[in-house]
């Protein structure tokens, strides 16, 4: 019978990231509950080396899938290799960090092994001896609990920073996993990546984010919301209407058709507060609004607010907060 | 080039979400198509207007008329709807199964969806359904001499795929613009066949497509407390905020 956990360790820039280490400190509970085993899986070129990382998080075994054919991510071959795997361990439960290459592999995975995936789930627990997800339908207005009966393995993709990443000593036993690639498995040919340099953290996985709306009047406004981002080390996001308007890029805005992100903390400056806006924001722990017209729904999920001129109060702001944090 | 569309409607983003008797209350709710649909459809018809061919929305689910009529309104040229009572529960994987099946029914070079359709499985899992690559989250797509190469958003920038057609194509924001339904396309589409088919025309059983997530309740959000406004002049207020965020929040 299917048992254990399986997280599959995504790196990037040579780190895995942090959502893994959050998948695997949750994991570690559940399995402490249920005395199943803890494993993770790194694929790639070069990535064995990450392996203890993993085990400090807890992970009693680490899967090491390593192959020149995977120094790139293509879904088709790391699809194969993970799939391959599941289908020699048998794990009940697999999980992925809902980032856009966890919710392309995860898809393709489950298919392959015919399992259930729920998406972007924001909790995990055992309820009655099984394990149910959380997650939130219908742009976060509602939620749904939902649990994959043990016929199939559990997949889920979990969104960075819901689940609290806890290290402590593990000696987790690294195991060599022999690839099995054909050529015919690998239809996916990258002919190049072009990276945006950017010393800020990626929006979804940022614990700071200052979001800029309408109210920025163009793109030279979101120069005072990436002084305050810079002194916080966070990123800087954006509604819906200042994307459209041309000000910023559209791989920074958050919101229903943009990112869904889950900061610890979120500043939405002049930004009105549409529906499509909070789909996105709306999970954010502590959210700070500044806008003008005080009747702005942002206010209503806001935790603080001011209610002023954007471009007097954030520079300010800035300033405070570099006195409070000590830079 | 023949090119099927795989679409969804879906719940109006304003609609006002009420819970009865454990489930999620349809009824009264406006629908719209999936956004990211309207991509893959105006993909699909921007490509068959250089290509020739023809264009199929394909759908799983009863509530969908409104939707197929509205991407036959802006060009596209039949429908297919797969309608059954077995669907009923049906999680993404069962629609998987199902839009495979349906898109087998028809002969094409090329498969276009929204990405995030279907909590952005479905497409994908077709496309390994149908044993086909896929290039997911495109925001430029060429297809010429049996390859489709794409730009997909990948974390922190764009990476360029290539793939041999047939493939499914996931159409991501940025694609392009979406048309709006001329009058006379809306008066064409009225007369344009909507294939309606059950499961069991498509040769599965209900056993063959069950949901392997069993939803267990919904639930509303908790309702947030009402948050504090700060008062004062600009400088008092920025002072204060970042007191509180320190202090109070724990934020920073």
């Amino acid at each position: 019978m299917a048992k254990g956990i399986l997280v599959f360790a995504e790196v990037k820039d040579g780190k895995v990231k942090n959502v893994a280490f959050e998948m695997l400190s949750a994991g570690r509970k559940i399995a402490g509950q249920t005395g199943d085993e803890l494993a993770a899986v790194l694929i790639g070129k070069g990535v064995a080396g990450l392996a203890g990382s993993l085990a400090e998080y807890g992970a009693d075994k680490i899967y090491v899938a390593e192959d020149d054919k995977l120094a790139q991510y293509t879904t088709d071959a790391y699809s194969k290799v993970l799939a391959d795997l599941i289908k020699e361990t048998d794990p009940a439960t697999v999980l992925f960090g809902c980032t856009v290459l966890g919710r392309d592999l995860a898809a393709k995975t489950a298919q392959k092994v015919k399992a259930g995936l729920l998406s972007d789930c924001i909790a995990m627990e055992i309820e009655g001896g099984n394990l149910v997800f959380t997650r939130p339908v219908y742009s976060g207005k509602a939620l749904l609990k939902a649990g994959i009966p043990e016929s199939s393995p559990a997949m889920a993709t979990i969104r960075p920073n819901v689940l609290t990443a806890e290290p402590g000593a593990g000696k987790g036993e690294v195991v060599n996993y022999a690839v099995k690639l054909d050529a015919g498995d690998l239809r996916q040919v990258i002919k190049d990546v072009i990276l945006q340099i950017s010393s800020r953290p990626e929006l979804t996985e940022a614990n700071v984010i200052v979001s800029g709306g309408r109210g920025m009047k163009g793109p030279e406004g979101f120069k005072v919301l990436e002084d305050l981002a810079d002194v916080l080390g966070g990123a800087v996001g954006a509604s819906r209407a200042a994307v459209d308007a041309g000000w910023i890029g559209q791989n920074l805005q958050v919101g229903q058709t943009g990112k869904v992100v889950s900061p610890t903390l979120y500043f939405a400056c002049g930004i009105s507060g549409a529906i499509q806006h909070m789909a996105g924001m709306s999970s954010s722990k502590c959210i700070v609004a500044i806008n003008k017209d005080e009747e702005a729904a942002i206010f209503r999920v806001a935790d603080y607010g001011i209610v002023g001129d954007l471009f007097e109060v954030v520079p300010i702001l800035t300033e405070e907060i570099k006195k409070v944090v000590g830079k | 080039m023949n090119i099927a569309v795989l679409l969804k409607q879906t719940f109006d983003t304003e609609a006002k979400i009420e819970i009865a008797g454990g489930a999620i209350n349809k009824k009264g709710v406006g629908l719209i198509v999936n956004p990211y649909d309207e991509y893959a459809v105006e993909e699909a018809l921007k490509l068959k207007e250089k290509n020739g061919g023809e264009v199929t929305i394909i759908s799983v689910g009863a509530d969908t008329p409104d939707a197929m009529r509205q991407a036959l309104a802006m060009g596209a040229d039949k429908a297919i709807s797969v309608e059954d009572p077995a669907l009923e529960g049906g999680d993404e994987y069962t629609t998987a199964v199902v839009l495979a099946k349906a898109v087998s029914t028809i002969p094409y070079d090329l498969i276009l969806a929204g990405w995030r359709e279907g909590s952005a499985q479905v497409a994908v899992r077709v496309a390994e359904e149908l044993g086909l690559p896929h290039i997911n989250v495109v925001t430029k797509l060429d297809v010429d001499g049996g390859k489709a190469t794409a730009t997909r958003d990948i974390e922190g920038g764009n990476e360029i795929v290539e793939v041999p057609v047939p493939a499914v194509i996931t159409a991501q924001k940025g694609l392009n613009e979406p048309r709006y339904p001329s009058m006379k396309g809306i008066m064409q589409a009225k007369k344009k066949p909507i294939q309606k088919l059950s499961l069991g025309d498509l040769g599965l059983s209900a056993d063959q497509v069950a949901a392997k997530v069993k939803v267990q309740s919904y639930f509303l959000p908790s309702a947030k407390a009402a948050g504090k406004m700060i008062a004062g002049e600009a400088p008092q207020a920025a002072a204060e905020l970042a007191r509180l965020l320190r202090e109070e929040a724990n934020a920073i």
